[in-house]
């Protein structure tokens, strides 16, 4: 037989499998494209088990009604039915909306500088041998888990704060949503917590960033007689900007959607508090408090769904923002993984590379 | 005369530019620290309240709340009593986790292999990449919303039991395991990947035989961490699991976390009940770290470099 050239017998080359032995390869590649599609298929149902969860709500209410006005209240439950028609009961989510809002921008405001201050000092200042253990001293915040700063913060935090905050707000009364009494647990309190919650996420991911701005900028700078500051200021900073907002977009994300440690802090309050100093609630810190007391109830039920959804929507649309300035910034590009190694190259340490490029998201 | 102007080039640094970068240098430096301070002190309260709560009985008896309540407001405090150790509780962790873990890994990898060995850059995988990265995003009270929607109200297999919070908890760790999967699966040389096939070796052989042996401590790093970060949740279980406190290996009864435990006892009037909260959270903290120890010490031994 001459088979040293492929020859064609039956209609297939010689070289080519049975399609008995060609099984596994289907079954494999049509196994792990079900997998990665039931991905997509359970997100779908994760929207439509919420939308139409807490559409009971938004027609009873309204959709405005619900978002934006300063009524929730559950003084009348328990007596008689008379909760669920919404005559005694009222489900107005703003006090939730405003506490959310309010103590993630506050976590933003203290947190983001700090994080980008240490990851810059991290990357250009510190002598090179700290940089590892610097940088795991900071990741290691991420690895305390929500409810352990839950408890940090109601029973450490809040009672040793309480001077403090006493004397921001009366140093600060100008200011407006300020001044006046001060309650342990606040929405600044609450901020506080957070702010420590998003740093290392922030940090991690501008370090990430702050490590891919070229060599060649830097010593240009620097070769144009610039300190180390105005190097800082000049090539490092506008070249990692998109990539640092990204950071503090997910970090925002993060504050949006935490639950247990806001939950203890923020006080819990169902209405909107004079001051930052005073007691609040978030949308989630009021599902984890109030869900287990509206089981019987409805349209409560409902609205604590519609808090889940709106906290759903408002976390996607932040880590949808996020994304596009991590993109611009390079990070994740569209066209795979293997463009993080590039990223790596300079300030690879002793772990391997793709560890390093992926803890970011693993915090 | 030129000589010596063009061995200094640049003028010297004016002190004022000087005072800025020194200043500058220090309020980084700062930065830094402050960012160090909040660690230092949940490490402080861990230990100095946390070591006090541990002991032997601490670990081996399940919380015990009968005796002490109910608790009358204006009565004289009730006596003190045993409110018992987290013996249930840490035994729950270890087998929720265990089970969001078995759900999440192996899909989570599937997913990833998907995405760098087929789907590449197709408009499918990059659906499920951005789903994913959506998914990663979804803040955890959420999950537990959804399982308690799906699961517990349509009472499949009992009230709210302990496989559903770990069905919770999978999901948290999906998208987690998925992204790590990837970018370890995406270090594997394209050249291994060549060279089996020109050997004549199936697709799934070299999937099986080359690819995921290659990647693999980075997978055991990235899986690890995800698991890592589910045990600390709480609020995915909170109306997942059901309340108990009872000791039990059965999956399909209600079961005691660390994470649930504490936040109830952090709900309880005395102080004994957040003794037991701090000695818990630095039981679940110790937990955590030893998985990041573990899941450092695999990256280490990662053969892609």
């Amino acid at each position: 037989v001459e088979a040293s050239a492929p020859t064609v017998s039956g209609g297939r080359s010689v070289l080519e499998r049975s399609p008995l032995s060609r099984l596994p390869d289907t079954v494999l590649k049509f196994g792990l494209a079900v997998i990665a599609a039931g991905v997509l298929i359970l997100l779908g149902a994760f929207f439509v088990v919420l939308v139409a969860q807490s559409s009971s709500a938004f027609s009873h209410i309204g959709v405005f009604n619900y978002l934006f006005h300063n009524n929730w209240d559950i003084s009348q439950l328990g007596q008689g039915a008379a909760c669920d028609t919404g005559h005694h009961c009222t489900f107005g989510a703003w006090p939730m909306l405003l506490g959310t809002l309010l103590t993630a921008g506050i976590a933003l405001v203290i947190g983001v500088p700090v994080a980008v201050a240490a990851a810059l000092f991290i990357t250009e200042l510190c002598p090179r041998r700290a940089r590892a253990p610097l940088s795991m001293l900071v990741d290691l915040l991420a690895a305390v888990p929500s409810v352990v700063y839950g408890l940090w913060g109601f029973i450490v935090l809040a009672p040793k704060l309480r001077g403090t905050q006493q004397w921001l707000a009366d140093t600060f009364s100008f200011l407006p949503f300020w001044a006046g009494h001060v309650a342990g647990p606040s929405y600044f309190l609450a901020g506080l917590v957070l702010a420590i919650m998003i740093l290392p996420i922030v940090s991690a991911i501008s370090r990430e960033v702050i490590a891919t701005v070229p060599v060649e900028h830097k010593e240009a700078a620097l070769a144009l007689g610039a300190t180390r500051w105005e190097m800082m200021r000049m090539a490092v900073i506008p070249y990692a900007r998109p990539g640092i907002t990204g950071g503090a977009m997910l970090g925002l994300g993060r504050a949006i959607g935490e639950t247990i440690a806001v939950a203890y802090v923020i006080g819990g309050s169902t209405t909107v508090g004079h001051s930052i100093f005073q007691q609040g609630q978030s949308l989630a810190g009021v599902i984890a408090l109030q869900f287990g007391e509206a089981q019987s109830t409805p349209l409560y039920k409902s609205s604590l769904l519609a808090a889940g959804l709106t906290l759903f929507v408002l976390t996607l649309v932040v880590n949808l923002i996020a994304r596009s300035y991590v993109v611009r910034a390079g990070r994740i590009g569209d066209k795979g993984p293997g463009r993080f190694s590039r990223f790596r190259r300079s300030g690879g340490g002793a772990a391997a590379p793709g560890i390093t490029a992926i803890e970011p998201e693993t915090l | 005369m030129a000589t010596s102007t063009s061995s200094t080039p640049l003028p010297p640094i004016s002190p004022r530019r000087r005072r800025t970068d020194k200043l500058m240098r220090a309020v980084l430096a700062t930065g830094t620290g402050v960012a160090l301070v909040p660690l230092v002190l949940i490490l402080f309260y861990l230990f100095s309240k946390g070591l006090s709560a541990l002991s032997v009985h601490f670990f081996t008896t399940d919380p015990n709340t009968s005796q002490c309540f109910p608790h009358v407001p204006g009565a004289p405090p009730p006596p003190p009593c045993n409110i018992g150790g987290i013996r249930s509780a840490i035994l729950g962790t270890i087998e929720i986790i265990g089970l969001g873990a078995l759900l999440a890994v192996p899909t989570g990898i599937g997913v990833a292999l998907y995405l760098t060995e087929y789907g590449k850059a197709a408009p499918f995988a990059n659906a499920v990449r951005y789903f994913v990265d959506v998914m990663t995003g979804v803040p955890s009270i959420v999950f537990g919303l959804f399982v308690y929607i799906v699961l517990v109200v349509s009472h499949v297999g009992g009230d709210a039991v302990a496989w559903k919070g770990a069905v919770a908890v999978a999901m948290l760790m999906l998208p987690i395991v998925v992204r790590s999967s990837e970018v370890v699966l995406g270090l594997v040389p394209d050249s291994l990947r060549e060279a089996a096939l020109a050997l004549g070796a199936p697709r799934w052989r070299v999937v099986t035989r080359v690819v995921l042996p290659t990647a693999r401590s980075g997978l055991i790093t990235g899986s690890l961490l995800a698991v890592a970060r589910g045990a600390g949740e709480t609020a995915p279980l909170l109306f997942t699991i059901g309340a108990a406190h009872v000791l039990t290996g059965d999956l399909g009864q209600p079961m005691n976390t660390l994470p649930t435990q504490i936040f109830s006892d952090l709900g309880q009037p005395t102080s004994q009940f957040a003794d037991r909260a701090w000695g818990a959270a630095l039981t679940l903290v110790a937990m955590i770290l030893i998985l990041n120890l573990v899941a450092r010490l695999a990256a280490r031994r990662s053969r892609l470099a």
